[in-house]
């Protein structure tokens, strides 16, 4: 075994044992070892996909000296280092484009506790990607419900404690479903470790034995990981919990949080029940209708927001919509397309957030968008960088969200039946997109002026005012467009990293 | 011969009074302590009026209800929506569950080669008498590891809602909520001092019994830790914060968990490295049924009781006062 094999390991090792020595810390100590901590799993995970791209297949890492029905083990693919590489960068942009909001409006003494939950929250999102039993997954899907919850009330006002409350409990609720279905697999296979359960409920599809009770499983688990990554009718949590906790919160909790919860999902499907036998089952059909519904609704209530961080996190609704009916469409192709949907609403979704914030920044903290008339000359970067990302929502070619919608359109042909459903959806949740993203982008460059910039109070904020945010925000653009130009590497990756997950 | 003692003496001996009191001739409290039948709670009828109006009234103010039509749709729908889903929800799992494998069936699917190895070879390869301790703390101790996480950042969230900072404005912080405090704290109760004062020392010891023996039986971490957590509750709540602040605040409770989790997983990081790149482990497994046996899983149950008791302590004490 080459050294390089450890390193899934001690990643997650390393982000946990970070965790508890960032609370004895003080703020800016806890601050540099979070940094620290992201680049130096950055850099490992890094390795660990040279090696596995190198290698060609996955393999199987025993944590413990007993072998796998009996310990713990970890998977690790192309797949999964993948996600691990992107789920760090982005996690890193995000707390980079934070920084200055995270001194001013949270507590001295609780800054550090700030970075004990986001340490946490990595190794809980590694240990998600890598795992190989259920039950494990289980247990970090928990840190990972907790850390959330922390990240959105640490700035305490009466709308973030309400929204945390109100996310922990869809969220608990979300993980009670989804422990009830893993008792219900375990009772009916006699495993917890995923390889093993799929050849048991191979045998029992084809037996036909305890169909009902594993459907209902299936069942359970998939509307538990829908309530947690928030699908359509199930979102209610989210536009207080994204909109109003501090950026590098909403950031991280829209475009990490909820997709670790669903690359759990395409685990199960691939790893634990078997994509042909989920495909059978008929639920997909149902995450394709709630996926439509979700594009569509998630933008309609977009269009009549006026808060313009609440507008984003509709629009995460919607792209919530676009994965599930990646998924519903039943095929390799459509699970493709929604894990790059992923990666780049991921990209896309934290570059709109530290944009906004920007945006707000120069209009003296309001979030109405009204105020925000004229914010795009005052604050020159985050003007630009949220036109960007506007762009790329819409799905303007060159940008990653034009890719996504592509594969989208191209899967969704190898499916005579719901061929027309999803290119009519695409094309109706385009145009609101581009309705609400436009209308934002229209507002924040119509000129006021000079007297009302004054009487309001408003600041020009210039690109060398806070440095890091820029660096920032310059290193989401050029994400997107790497994600955007150079797509083709990334999905042939994608490709293989599904290839051998199952 | 012994004595005969007389009557007025006999009289006076602690062994008169306890008959007394067991014939229940004598009540022994009666004269010496004090005792009031305490008051039920009653609010006062004005004031309960006005509270109950100032809820109705924010809560139209909030939700608009006159010319918010959605919302009053929303709230009638909602209940009937409800009943019906709940009961779609317990009839389906019901019927889910009468489909499931029958109980304690020698057949069933989870009767198969894993739990015959943790049965029959559990003693043997972890060297702990305790099967189950041997399962979460030596097979599938990753599992474990993250869960005492868990309680770990469970205290961490609870930490950032309820810890009250000195350095707030407007009031004086930390000075204010002390004398609040004070109010409720029970002051110098007699009773609840001498029984916690036989009382403290045996929990203790017993939950030190607990975490250190729970390769050798019952017990554990988890169950050790909370018990012990429990003994600090009721000294807390006999001698005050003056007296627990001695030995334990909130830099301790940091410090020593830091120390356990930190302990759990190098130790940990050393068997899971050793065991993937299939290096013999130098931990000597020792006798089974002794102390000091069963390789790590007496080190991780101490960490893992650390790790409890401090969490059950502090969500007391934040629950309680916001800081320590």
């Amino acid at each position: 075994m080459q050294f390089v094999q450890n390193f899934p390991f001690i990643t997650i090792i390393l982000s946990l044992f970070s965790g508890p020595l960032c609370s004895i810390l003080g703020g800016k100590k806890a601050k540099r070892i979070n940094q620290a901590v992201i680049c130096i799993v950055m850099v490992m995970s890094c390795a660990v996909l040279a090696f596995v791209m190198q290698s060609g297949t996955s393999y199987v890492y025993m944590m413990g000296h007993f072998p796998a029905p009996w310990g713990n083990e970890i998977r690790v693919g192309v797949l999964e280092a993948f996600m691990a590489v992107f789920f760090c960068i982005i996690m890193l942009l995000c707390m980079m484009g934070g920084v200055y909001e995270r001194e001013q409006k949270l507590e001295d003494t609780k800054q550090n506790l700030y970075y004990v939950l986001v340490n946490l929250l990595l190794s809980s999102l590694l240990a998600l990607i890598y795992t190989n039993d259920l039950f494990t997954a289980y247990v970090f899907v928990e840190i990972n419900t907790i850390s959330a919850c922390g990240l959105i009330m640490i700035k305490q006002n009466g709308r973030t404690l309400e929204a945390a409350t109100r996310y922990m409990i869809m969220s608990l609720l979300g993980s009670g479903l989804l422990l009830l279905g893993i008792c219900f697999i375990y009772d009916l296979t006699g495993h917890l470790l995923m390889s093993n359960i799929q050849e048991q409920v191979r045998i029992l599809a084809q037996t036909g034995m305890y169909h009902m009770p594993l459907l209902v499983s299936v069942g359970l688990i998939c509307v538990g990981l829908a309530i947690k990554s928030a699908l359509f009718p199930f979102h209610s949590w989210l536009p207080d919990a994204y909109g109003y906790s501090t950026v590098s919160s909403a950031a991280i909790l829209s475009s990490l949080v909820s997709k670790g919860y669903v690359f759990l999902l395409v685990k199960i499907f691939f790893r634990v029940i078997g994509f042909d036998i989920v495909c059978d089952s008929k639920i997909m059909n149902i995450l394709f209708v709630f996926g439509i519904a979700g594009m569509i609704m998630g933008s309609v209530s977009a269009i009549q927001e006026n808060n313009i961080r609440r507008m984003i996190a509709y629009s995460s609704v919607a792209q919530i919509g676009y994965i599930y009916m990646g998924f519903g469409l039943g095929n390799t192709a459509g699970v493709i397309a929604s894990l790059y949907h992923i990666l780049s609403h991921a990209a896309t979704k934290a570059l709109l957030f530290v944009a906004a914030s920007g945006i707000t920044d120069a209009s003296d903290n309001h979030t109405d968008f009204f105020k925000l008339t004229g914010a795009g000359y005052r604050n020159k970067l985050a003007g630009i960088a949220f036109t960007a990302g506007s762009l790329s929502m819409i799905g303007i070619p060159m940008f990653c969200g034009f890719i996504s919608k592509l594969l989208f359109a191209q899967a969704g042909m190898d499916n005579t039946y719901k061929m027309l459903p999803t290119l009519i959806a695409l094309a109706i949740s385009t145009i609101l997109n581009a309705v609400y993203f436009m209308k934002t982008v229209i507002r924040i460059y119509t000129p006021v002026s000079r007297k009302e910039i004054q009487k309001n109070g408003y600041q020009n904020i210039s690109i060398k005012e806070q440095p890091v945010k820029s660096v920032a925000l310059i290193l989401f653009i050029i994400l997107n467009l790497i994600l955007g130009l150079c797509s083709e590497p990334i999905v042939a990756a994608l490709q293989s990293g599904l290839g051998m997950f199952a | 011969m012994s004595k005969k003692v007389p009557q007025k003496e006999y009289e006076r001996t602690l062994s008169y009074h306890l008959k007394e009191w067991l014939n229940g001739s004598k009540e022994i409290l009666l004269d010496n302590v004090e005792m009031k039948p305490q008051k039920p709670f009653e609010e006062d009828k004005e004031l309960l009026v006005e509270r109950k109006k100032e809820e109705q009234q924010r809560f139209e103010k909030v939700y608009d209800l006159k010319s918010n039509r959605e919302v009053r749709f929303f709230r009638k729908a909602y209940r009937v929506l409800s009943v019906l889903f709940c009961l779609f929800l317990v009839l389906m799992l019901l019927i889910a569950v009468s489909n499931l494998p029958s109980f304690g069936d020698a057949s069933n699917p989870v009767n198969n080669e894993v739990s015959k190895r943790y049965i029959e070879n559990g003693l043997q390869e972890t060297g702990s008498v305790n099967i189950v301790t041997g399962m979460i703390l030596d097979y599938r101790a990753f599992d474990t590891l993250g869960e005492s996480h868990v309680l770990f950042i469970a205290t961490c969230t609870v930490l950032i809602l309820l810890r009250i900072d000195g350095d707030k404005k407007g009031r004086s912080g930390m000075g204010y909520e002390m004398e609040e405090d004070r109010l409720y704290e029970p002051k110098n109760d007699v009773i609840l001092q001498t029984a916690a004062r036989f009382l403290v020392p045996p929990i203790f010891i017993f939950g030190i019994y607990v975490v250190l023996c729970g390769h050798l039986g019952p017990g554990g971490g988890f169950s050790g830790g909370a018990i012990i957590g429990a003994g600090l509750i009721l000294y807390l709540n006999a001698f005050g914060f003056a007296k627990t602040e001695r030995f334990f605040t909130r830099k301790t409770y940091q410090r020593s968990s830091f120390c356990a989790l930190a302990c759990y997983a190098l130790a940990k990081s050393y068997s899971f490295f050793t065991g993937a790149n299939h290096i013999e482990s130098v931990i000597p497994k020792g006798t089974p049924g002794d102390i000091l046996s069963s390789g790590l899983i007496l080190i991780l149950n101490i960490c893992v009781g650390i790790v409890v008791a401090g969490t059950m302590y502090t969500f007391y004490v934040m629950f309680r006062k916001g800081d320590y």
